[in-house]
């Protein structure tokens, strides 16, 4: 009876963890994955570490000098075998780890695309002083801080940097990447159900980094069309002075969305020909190839 | 005149670093104070800030990281205070200008002034010991590397009264640390104090390389050499391996905000990435130049204290040799969501954890050093035993980290800082109050309270466990780290947990400033006159404490492991009566004058004073010729006054 409330807090505490928007309440493939290979991977070291501690605790209790029932032997002999041994149970768990993490990579590769029935969603992505651009190439709209996409559909996002770096993080939806200026970053995700999921950016990138935060609205497929459309009919147009405006360092930007975007205005972002950028006119001066990070 | 310098870089509109720093102003002034009416300058001057004994520099190096500690800690302070009342609305008491110089200063000062000192304390103080010698290969060198270290230190703290700190973080990452986004001072801060210390440090790893390498007593062969001292030199090797990258990558960032470059820019063919990398083939050797030398002060304390040799020291050195190599294998597993592709993810997230074999084969050997053994708990024990436990769990989470899909969830969380948390304190910081207790008698000849010491160890392991088991579990719940405000209100109870967890931990600094003070007063009752308290093993338990200047009279002859348990067994022989006159370097204060030129020199440098920043240099440079051109560079001690000090020596020691 007294060992009743022990499962209650064993399972209790991560279920309660669970529930709190976080890396272990997966709401997509990607995530669900992550969240698997991390429990996987605990599971895998907890069996050193686990009687490591325990050794460790009864040995330096067992052996304390003030114990009379000890047997101690001063010298220093050491078994070879018993060498071997230890060499071998860290090598052995680190194998079969290393297998894990060459599987789990590739499986999980940010740039790999998810396989799904629905079509794929294009999304492009820019970090800006302290708020998020999503630009959707296809539909030809585009929102600040607000990221609305299709429930069971794959998005594929490319991202940049119209700033400094940071990094592209939904934690329920999955993997985060680096946005860097100058350079192209791929992203695919997918969120299977709906709801709103917090995003933002985990790599500080200057003071208006804590407000630099989002909502993803996975909303079902004939939702997004509606929402689309409602876009379309509805505020302004992110031409280039409406984005240099938008450049200007900002925190805690409200969430808006534009009813169209001039074209090509997320390549040209990456090649810096756009005024507004951090550096006016260094794209005209040096125009460079644009670049894919990682090759 | 003064370049940028203006009244507009002291901070008169904010109280908080005003006061901070006219406290530290009038603690420092009150100790010159004190020092100057007691008439104790020319001691100081003489023995201590012109001394190059390897002993008095490595006490110095470890005072100076014992009161950085204290700076460091009021930064984690501060933070942990912050984060725990700006939740949801509320915008606590730090706006983000003030909060991410702090967090920057923590860590740069935590990693290059609280743990570099520390370590690098514990290195000079005991290496030569253990090796049998008179001191390191270039004493005056090691003068000039401290007195850089604390230039480096100086200017850091310099920054919380003229002008400001960097506002980058620790890694200080271009494009952010370019001119464009922080055109103010913070960064050169930053820049500057850690390419000053970085030279001293890096004349330390020529140093203590040469030392290990060519000077060890007769006998010493290196499978005879302390597991301490393979570690320092594995240490060594990796700081003269990677120190230069960190001072080259930063180099290139100073000629981007200094002559307009574009190494790191986002524009005109600059690759901030190229940065990141250059950083970390430096950082991760950094983690384990801090942390080899912890694990070598543990392996000697466990041995120590269980009574008994180290379980396969041949496992023992073939790991720390297996890690400094493996070491730089490693760095891109800090980055692994820069978008590489998933070979190159795979490949460093395997050399990753196959870090995680030697680790594991260290534990294991401490492990079975208790095994059989008698083990008895004084503080130095106490913090080995934890240290096994809490290291471990770090591992552990390193090992996840080091699975790149589980980076791509958990990089930049406060589970990431937990982590480094958990081996850097949980490894380095007990390594270095392992290493202080333990090796305290030895310097100062009376040995540290062991209540309050042990008081201190408590407080240091719960404190940690309270304050990092909060974070591990919010990472997870998707914290990132350095948020100024807390997004989410129910992420609160937790960061009380951890800010309760952070005055646990005062409670253990405060315990450790009350046993040094205690165990001073009460020192003529705590004596050591055995110069071996703890029954050592090593060469350094072999000469009374502290050690005369020549540390040994007669060089000891090495034949085994454990040099001095086996003399002990033997029955230690009798003195050699017949002393010869030993040549010993003589003071300097070439150091002292080099750091004050470069201080100068650094300031310049921050506040475009060119007209100064050319004294300065050239200052230093003329100094150190005086010094290559000063003749003689030793003093001889002579027969008659060995034979006088072995004389006082002996007549106090108990008959062996």
């Amino acid at each position: 009876m007294r060992y009743r409330a022990l499962p209650v807090l064993l399972f209790g505490a991560p279920t309660l963890c669970s529930c709190t928007q976080g890396v272990l309440d997966p709401k997509g493939p990607v995530a669900a994955a992550e969240k698997l290979l991390l429990i996987n991977a605990t599971a895998i070291t907890l069996v050193v570490v686990v009687p490591v501690i325990l050794a460790t605790l009864a040995f330096a209790w067992w052996y304390r000098s003030s114990n009379p029932s000890a047997s101690r032997s001063a010298d220093e002999s050491y078994e070879g075998r018993l060498e071997f041994v230890l060499w071998s149970i860290p090598a052995l768990i680190v194998i079969l780890l290393g297998g894990v993490i060459w599987i789990g990579s590739h499986q999980l590769d940010p740039r790999a695309p998810i396989a799904a029935k629905a079509d794929p969603l294009r999304v492009d992505v820019v970090a800006l002083d302290w708020k998020w651009l999503f630009i959707y190439p296809a539909e030809r709209i585009a929102t600040v801080n607000q990221l609305v996409i299709p429930v069971g559909a794959p998005v594929q996002f490319r991202l940049t940097s119209a700033t400094v770096m940071n990094s592209f993080f939904i934690p329920q939806l999955g993997s985060q990447i680096y946005t860097m200026g100058g350079m192209t970053t791929h992203l695919n995700l997918r969120a299977d159900q709906p709801g709103e999921y917090p995003g933002f950016s985990a790599n500080f990138s200057g003071d208006g980094f804590s407000g630099m935060r989002f909502i993803a609205k996975a909303v079902p497929a004939g939702d997004f069309s509606v929402w689309v459309e409602q876009v379309r009919g509805a505020g302004s147009a992110l031409d280039e002075s409406e984005y240099a405006d938008l450049a200007k360092p900002s925190s805690d930007a409200p969430p808006t969305t534009y009813r169209s975007v001039v074209p090509n205005l997320f390549e040209r972002i990456v090649a810096q020909t756009v005024s507004g950028s951090q550096t006016p006119g260094a794209g005209e001066v040096w125009r460079r190839p644009v670049r894919q990070a990682g090759g | 005149m003064l370049g940028r310098l203006t009244w507009a870089a002291i901070p008169f509109n904010e109280p908080l670093p005003l006061l901070s720093a006219a406290v530290v102003a009038i603690i420092i002034g009150s100790v010159l104070a004190l020092v100057t009416i007691k008439g104790w300058v020319p001691y100081l001057w003489r023995e201590w800030v012109t001394s190059v004994d390897h002993k008095r520099i490595g006490v110095m190096y470890f005072a100076l990281g014992l009161v950085m500690l204290l700076r460091g800690f009021a930064d984690a302070f501060m933070m942990r205070t912050q984060q725990a009342i700006a939740v949801g609305d509320a915008t606590g008491y730090l706006p983000p200008a003030h909060y991410d110089q702090i967090f920057s200063a923590h860590g740069s000062i935590m990693i290059f002034f609280v743990a570099m000192p520390l370590v690098i304390g514990l290195m000079n103080f005991v290496v030569p010991l253990q090796l049998g010698v008179r001191d390191v290969a270039f004493p005056t060198l090691n003068s000039i590397s401290f007195w850089l270290t604390a230039t480096g230190a100086l200017l850091i703290n310099l920054s919380l009264v003229i002008g400001v700190f960097a506002r980058t973080g620790w890694m200080g990452y271009p494009p952010l640390s370019e001119l464009p986004f922080s055109p103010d001072v913070g960064v050169d801060y930053y820049l500057w104090s850690l390419q000053i210390s970085g030279i001293g440090t890096l004349l330390t790893g020529v140093n203590f390389v040469t030392t290990i390498l060519k000077l060890r007593a007769p006998g010493m062969t290196y499978f005879r050499m302390p597991v301490f001292c393979w570690t320092a030199l594995s240490a060594s090797l990796l700081i003269v391996a990677a120190f230069p990258i960190l001072t080259a990558t930063f180099m290139m960032l100073l000629l981007d905000r200094y002559l307009g470059m574009h190494f790191f820019t986002n524009d005109a063919g600059g690759n901030q990435m190229m940065y990141v990398n250059l950083f970390w083939a430096w950082g991760h050797p950094e983690v384990y130049i801090l942390v080899l030398p912890a694990f070598g002060a543990f392996s000697e304390v466990v041995a120590t204290f269980s009574g008994k040799g180290l379980f396969s020291y041949r496992s023992m050195v073939l790991a720390t040799l297996g890690i400094c190599v493996l070491s730089f294998m490693v760095w891109l597993h800090h980055f692994f969501t820069m978008g590489a592709g998933a070979d190159v993810n795979a490949f460093f997230g395997i050399m990753s954890s196959i870090i995680a074999v030697p680790t594991g084969v260290k534990v294991f050997n401490w492990l079975f050093t208790m095994y059989r053994g008698r083990v008895v708990f004084k503080t130095p024990m106490l913090f080995a035993v934890g240290f096994m436990i809490t290291f471990v769990i770090g591992g552990m989470t390193g090992v996840l980290l080091a699975v790149p899909p589980v980076d791509f969830v958990l990089h930049n969380s406060v589970f990431l800082v937990a982590h480094f948390h958990n081996v850097i304190i949980g490894g380095v910081v007990y390594g270095a109050l392992a290493g202080y207790n333990y090796w305290f008698p030895k310097a100062f000849g009376f040995t540290l309270d062991e209540r309050l010491g042990k008081a201190s160890f408590w407080c240091w392991l719960i404190g940690f466990y309270l304050a990092f088991t909060p974070l591990y579990v919010l990472g997870l719940m998707g914290m990132t780290r350095r948020l100024q405000r807390i997004p989410e209100p129910s992420w609160q109870p937790l960061l009380l947990v951890a800010e309760a967890g952070a005055i646990v931990i005062f409670c253990g600094i405060l315990c450790q400033i009350a046993q040094l003070y205690v165990s001073i007063r009460a020192r003529q009752r705590r004596l050591d006159l055995t110069g071996d308290p703890w029954d050592g093993r090593t060469l350094e338990w072999a000469t009374s404490s502290p050690p005369p200047p020549y540390n040994f009279a007669v060089l000891p002859r090495v034949e085994t492991i454990d040099a001095f348990w086996s003399m002990k067994r033997r029955g230690l022989r009798p003195v050699e009566p017949a002393h010869e006159p030993i040549e010993m370097p003589r003071n300097s204060p070439v150091g002292f004058i080099i750091a004050f030129f470069a201080t100068i020199t650094g300031f310049a440098l921050i506040w475009h004073i060119w007209w100064m920043v050319i004294i300065g240099l050239l200052a230093s440079v003329v100094t150190l010729m005086v010094f290559g051109w000063s003749d003689p560079r030793e003093r001889e001690i002579s027969a008659a006054e060995i034979a006088e000090i072995e004389r006082a020596r002996l007549s106090v020691r108990q008959p062996a």
